[in-house]
């Protein structure tokens, strides 16, 4: 089967690629890139734990193909941290502990930061119907939930 | 599996004209990557419609009627300034489908060409009486939303035939319209029952009236009966009961683990009766 050559942006980097047609973004960043953060869950759009930004809105890698790519921004977990300088979702989520096994953490940590974009003082029933497609099998959500709600308290009085 | 990017309709209902074997058209992708990767069909042509210009676009037009492109998402739905505004009860039904990252690529065309009788937005077009526009071959058709599913996964879009816009109608005065489903849990499931009303009002009769029912038979349904119960009422007891009654009679639902006949047939009437309130409502305030 002949391969898609595809050049795509990660996190600000310019990649370029070979691809299966069949093959999703979440395959391509894990086996042809490298990039393990973005989790498969499950592969069918239902556990969040591989989301991704695609062109800045929240999206299920596995529920993308490596071809549409093509041209387009993606942002993983790997880029939100600057450094060694944790973003401030991340500092709130080892305070609270809002996380065991960690296998939800990068999938809630993008779709986090995209919410939090978008609307910087969400209640916490937005912060939950947000959250709806990231599911944790460890936490009960209740620490998550609280680390995000501070985390928004905090940025929005550092801004 | 040969992936397709085509640049304008003409060149996608070439490749689909042509192709053998199973062919999918590539929106969302959230039925069809979780149908390939569960092997439950692979297409052998996939035909990634976003790249045509015009796909992503929501018109509101002169006329005061809407055309949505086919690429266009449901959270690009939810976020346009004003579509809420005429059509509520369409943008409500199509932000249920899933999750956010769900609703960052889902659009109504995937969500009607999939073919589920539980799909959400579904219904919802059918009150609102939309259109779609079916390009093909031999050039272009109209079809009622109503007219496009034939029974469950399966369209009556002919092979190389696609549709190329979704029309909704000028909401004009008075009008409201409104969506609800049951599910067991709050978010991200599968509609055991859904209820779509569109009405007009002048002073407080209803003068017209579409209602559709979700999940209760092995397509959408449009059910004039229903509609037929509340026109010319002021929604009162009465009317209500008439259109639960309506609904009911026009389930034919599956009885599986999550809903029996009786639950979903009740359910579709209460439902039914739900949403024309809030339809009533809505369309009471925008006469104001
Ligand atoms: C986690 C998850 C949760 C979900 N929850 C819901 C839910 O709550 N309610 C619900 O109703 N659905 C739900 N769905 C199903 C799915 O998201 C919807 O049906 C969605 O609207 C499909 O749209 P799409 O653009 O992704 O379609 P695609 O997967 O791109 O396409 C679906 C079908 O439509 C055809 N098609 C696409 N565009 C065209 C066109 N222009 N012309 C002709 N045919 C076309 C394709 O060939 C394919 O057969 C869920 C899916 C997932 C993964
Ligand atoms: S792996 Fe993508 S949603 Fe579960
Ligand atoms: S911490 Fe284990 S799944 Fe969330």
């Amino acid at each position: 089967m002949s391969k898609i050559h595809v050049t795509t942006t990660v996190n600000g980097d310019e990649v370029e690629f070979l691809c299966d047609p069949r093959e999703t973004v979440l395959d391509v960043l894990r086996d042809r890139l490298g990039m393990t953060g973005s989790k498969e869950g499950c592969g069918t759009g239902d556990c969040g734990a591989c989301s991704i930004t695609l062109d800045g809105r929240l999206v299920c890698s596995c529920l993308v193909l490596g071809a549409e790519a093509e041209g387009r921004e993606i942002e993983t977990v790997e880029g939100i941290a600057t450094g060694e300088d944790l973003h401030p979702l991340q500092q709130k989520f080892i305070e609270y502990a809002a996380l065991q096994c960690g296998i939800c953490t990068p999938g809630i940590l993008v779709a986090t930061k995209a919410l939090l974009e978008k609307n910087p003082d969400p209640t916490e029933t937005e912060v939950r119907y947000w959250l709806a497609g990231n599911l944790c099998r460890c936490t009960g959500y209740d620490k998550i939930i609280r680390a995000v709600m501070d985390t928004a308290a905090d940025m929005r009085e550092a801004s | 599996m040969q992936y397709h990017t085509p640049t304008s309709f003409e060149d996608a209902i070439e490749i689909a004209a042509q192709a053998d074997g199973i062919t999918r058209f590539l929106a969302g992708g959230t039925d069809v990557l979780v149908q390939l990767r569960a092997d439950i069909v692979t297409p052998d042509t996939l035909i990634d419609i976003k790249g045509i210009s015009g796909t992503k676009t929501i018109t509101h037009n002169d006329d005061g009627s809407w055309r949505i492109g086919v690429a266009v998402s449901g959270a690009e739905m939810t976020e346009h300034p004003t579509l809420a505004r005429d059509w509520p009860g369409v943008v409500e039904a199509t932000d249920l489908i899933g999750s956010t990252q769900v609703q960052g690529r889902c659009t109504m065309v995937g969500n009607l060409c999939n073919g589920s009788p539980a799909a959400d937005a579904v219904p919802a077009m059918v009150a609102a009486g939309m259109t779609v526009t079916v390009s093909g071959p031999d050039g272009t058709r109209e079809l009622a939303v109503e007219d496009v599913p034939t029974g469950p996964g399966k369209t009556c879009l002919a092979k190389g035939e696609l549709i190329s816009a979704v029309n909704i109608p000028a909401r004009g005065a008075n009008g409201g319209d409104a969506y609800l489903r049951f599910i067991p849990r709050t978010e991200m499931d599968i509609a055991v029952v859904g209820a779509a009303v569109n009405l007009r009002l002048e002073g407080d009769t209803i003068t017209e009236a579409r209602v559709s029912l979700g999940a209760v038979a092995p397509t959408v349904l449009l059910v004039p009966q229903a509609a037929d119960a509340i026109i010319g009422t002021t929604l009162d007891d009465a009317a209500l009961t008439a259109l639960a009654q309506a609904a009911n009679a026009a389930c034919a639902p599956i009885d599986d683990k999550r809903g029996t006949i009786k639950f979903r047939t009740h359910v579709a009437g209460v439902l039914a009766q739900r949403a024309a309130r809030i339809a009533y409502e809505r369309a009471q305030k925008a006469g104001k």
